[in-house]
């Protein structure tokens, strides 16, 4: 799943997803934490890429209300943000975070970071 | 290195960075400056994003509609010839990397600072205000036989002025 404010970056971040070669059978879009959240109930997600500034509920809050859920905190939350602070990286990290991810990326710094998170597909 | 100087090396950094890295474009030498009472008026589209802490400014990014397409258009790999959501989406997505990776920058002098969410305007014959604000750093960016302009205002704030008292310091004041 991908959470971001910016329908651009869902789109790119979707775009690089489907570049990685790992197995994705869907790739959900949420606006903010909150939408985030309510797709985490109903729909089979084992990856979500969040940024960190949002409306409603941003990226920090919503990492920690996946660590606080046994049915959602061994799901890997990757932070792509703009926000550089060494505090919100600590705070990112102390709450679990797989990885993080400044903003502006290139499809090849994204693709690395998930490479040791999820396994690709063995080409056939 | 004094603030002004400051600001218009991260501009140049940012924006020359954010545009190499999402849009796969060298952008060329910028002209910077400092422009003090009400802006012209506006034809085209400008992007806000506001900044807050211990100093409280605004930044923004304005351009053409050409421009504007033409930045969505490589940041989506489309081809985006009117100004849609898209289109107004990529350009608050432009500011709020540019911007946020100044107030990076930025927190290292100034402390930390707080980023809000990007507002897009397009339109023609309007102006722009920010409340309080008289000095702007200004940086262009010739682009495609157009310019792509980057501004930021920042300034102490009152906040920061009251908390020093609250602790006994003494503050600066300027007469």
């Amino acid at each position: 799943m991908v959470v971001d404010d910016s329908a651009a970056i869902r789109k790119i971040l979707q775009r690089v997803l489907r570049q990685t070669g790992m197995a994705i059978r869907s790739i959900h879009e949420a606006g903010d934490g909150q939408e985030a959240l309510e797709l985490l109930k109903t729909q089979p997600i084992n990856l979500v890429l969040t940024d960190i500034n949002m409306p409603k509920m941003d990226g920090i809050q919503l990492l920690a209300a996946m660590k606080a859920t046994p049915r959602w905190h061994h799901i890997p939350v990757v932070m792509i943000t703009t926000e550089g602070g060494e505090s919100k990286v600590s705070e990112a990290v102390r709450l679990g975070a797989a990885g993080y991810v400044r903003k502006p990326f290139t499809a090849d710094q994204i693709k690395e970071k998930l490479a040791g998170i999820l396994e690709p597909v063995p080409s056939v | 290195m004094n603030l002004q100087n400051l600001m218009v090396d991260s501009i140049r950094q940012s924006a020359t960075n954010v545009f190499s890295t999402m849009l796969g474009v060298e952008l060329s030498a910028s002209e910077a400056v400092v422009e003090s009472g009400t802006p012209d008026s506006n034809d085209g589209v400008v992007s806000f994003i506001g900044l807050a802490g211990a100093w409280v400014g605004t930044g923004s990014v304005s351009c053409s509609p050409a421009l504007a397409c033409r930045v969505c258009s490589l940041m989506l790999m489309t081809d985006s010839i009117a100004m849609d959501e898209d289109v107004l989406d990529a350009v608050a997505e432009l500011t709020n990397m540019i911007i946020g990776n100044v107030k990076n920058d930025l927190e290292v002098q100034l402390g930390t600072l707080g980023l809000s969410l990007p507002t897009v305007v397009f339109g023609r014959n309007f102006k722009t205000k920010s409340a309080g604000t008289t000095e702007w750093t200004v940086v262009r960016f010739p682009w495609e036989g157009e310019t792509l302009v980057v501004k930021l205002c920042l300034s102490p704030s009152d906040k920061s002025h009251s908390n020093c008292h609250m602790m006994g310091q003494t503050c600066a004041i300027d007469l």
